[in-house]
């Protein structure tokens, strides 16, 4: 707490303290005769100061926030687009290159629906418009076709996404690439490690013409009739998202996949 | 440039015998949140250290103006609003950096450093004070989560700062293995507990009569 000035109501003597002091130092008075003084005129104590004082606040604040927001919405959804191109050049073993808005363009030759048909020209398609997981990526490297789908689920705290590259026959797993909102930093977070992903390529998610997905396991374990790879160990609930996602997301090609 | 006596000790204090981490006992939450690794342990201790600084600066401008009833809810918007905008900027123009800090940027509003220190110091003295003070904690703050997080990353996924140090063939063979409990919060707690019983048998004024 702040000290207070205290004035003496006889002779005008002016104490600083907590309290009013026993007797005033100049003219013997008693503690009564001391009275506190109001700062500038003003008792910030007061109902009607507090009211003011925090409707004054929350308008600032208010205004601050919306113009921080509109000001720059749009360099941040250009931000948020250039990432997500930066993540589908990820699944196809593109990273870090020097002008990714370039080298996506060069890459991505049409965009599918889910059924096959053509979308929209690639110049015009916005990756982060709301059908962003309902699209086929078509895509040409080095005179090889590929082909990205998107896959979102949710993980163990939040939301996970990624994106899967497969080879010319719809099945094999040409690249791949995983990210998290919010996963456990160490355990679940790990998904994002190549050391996680580098399994995938190769592993096929079709067998018999039959969409089987890759399971993601328990270290070591298998299963019969598809493609697995190793999960994490202590992220069990956001491997086993993994697994379901890619499950999910890869049926709803189904017609495409298997054509 | 001189700094004076109360000012020297607003500034270093919190780095040793007033370390807001292992002597007042705050921020523990996002202390266990955060240092499983030694990046994102860096990163939010840095954060801290800018945001608890201008915090401290603003506030003690507004000591004044502010209605003692309603003080702790003043203390808390000038935090949010100063979090979210500085969460707004990044994503403008430090995406990846916005991306590294993700969720770490959140916790910042409820670190209790920020709180703690709002109403312990700004609330009572002067803007440079109040940044110094600031400055100080923060670093107290973000010393303690590195010393964390070095021992967590190192003895947890035998790596520091993503880069391999345990994690050869001849020292696994030799019957070494990484040690998953480093992962899980409790052993932040442990190993916090550890440096708060260093500090006070080095320190005979925090012992407890």
């Amino acid at each position: 707490m702040a000290t207070q000035k205290y004035i003496c109501k006889v002779c005008g003597y002016v104490h600083e303290g907590s309290s009013a002091p026993d007797i005033c130092p100049q003219c013997k008075a008693s503690a009564s005769e001391f009275e506190a003084m109001k700062k500038k005129g003003i008792s910030t104590n007061s109902n009607s100061y507090t009211i003011i004082y925090s409707v004054v606040l929350v308008v600032i604040v208010a205004f601050l926030l919306a113009f921080a927001h509109s000001a720059l919405s749009e360099k941040q959804d250009d931000n948020v687009k250039l990432d997500t191109k930066k993540q589908i050049l990820s699944a196809l073993n593109i990273n870090n290159v020097e002008d990714p808005q370039a080298e996506f363009n060069k890459r991505i030759v049409k965009i599918l629906n889910i059924d096959g048909s053509e979308n929209k020209p690639v110049a015009e398609f916005d990756v982060t418009g709301s059908d962003k997981y309902q699209v086929i990526y078509q895509c040409d490297i080095d005179g090889a076709t590929k082909y990205v789908i998107p896959l979102t689920g949710n993980g163990l705290w939040g939301a996970i996404w990624g994106y899967i590259a497969l080879d010319d026959n719809k099945s094999s797993v040409y690249g791949i690439y995983f990210n998290h909102a919010s996963e456990t930093p160490g355990l679940g977070a790990e998904i994002v490690t190549d050391k996680f992903k580098a399994p995938f390529i190769g592993k096929n998610i079709k067998r018999n013409n039959t969409i089987t997905s890759i399971a993601v396991v328990k270290k070591g374990q298998t299963e019969d009739n598809r493609d697995c790879v190793d999960g994490i160990s202590g992220g069990t609930i956001t491997s086993s998202a993994v697994s379901t996602m890619l499950e999910t997301c890869l049926k709803n090609y189904e017609s495409f996949l298997t054509k | 440039m001189s700094l004076s006596k109360k000012n020297k000790e607003a500034l270093l204090n919190p780095l040793s015998i007033n370390n807001p981490v292992t002597v007042q006992v705050l921020g523990i939450c996002s202390a266990l949140a955060v240092t499983a690794q030694l990046e994102p342990a860096l990163v939010m201790g840095l954060s801290v250290t800018v945001i608890v600084a201008i915090a401290n600066v603003v506030i003690s401008l507004m000591r004044n103006t502010i209605p003692n009833r309603i003080r702790i809810i003043v203390q808390l918007v000038v935090v949010a609003t100063l979090v979210t905008i500085v969460s707004e900027v990044l994503k403008a123009f430090a995406y990846d950096v916005s991306v590294q800090l993700s969720v770490y940027v959140g916790l910042i509003i409820t670190n209790c450093i920020l709180m703690g220190r709002l109403e312990a110091f700004a609330m009572q003295n002067g803007p440079w004070a109040s940044f110094l003070d600031g400055i100080g904690n923060g670093l107290g703050y973000a010393k303690i989560l590195v010393i964390v997080a070095f021992f967590r990353e190192l003895l947890g996924s035998g790596t520091l700062f993503g880069f391999n140090i345990l994690n050869y063939d001849a020292i696994q063979e030799a019957g070494y293995i990484n040690n998953g409990l480093m992962l899980m919060p409790p052993m932040a707690l442990i190993i916090c507990a550890c440096i708060i019983w260093w500090q006070r048998a080095h320190n005979k004024d925090l012992q407890e009569k």
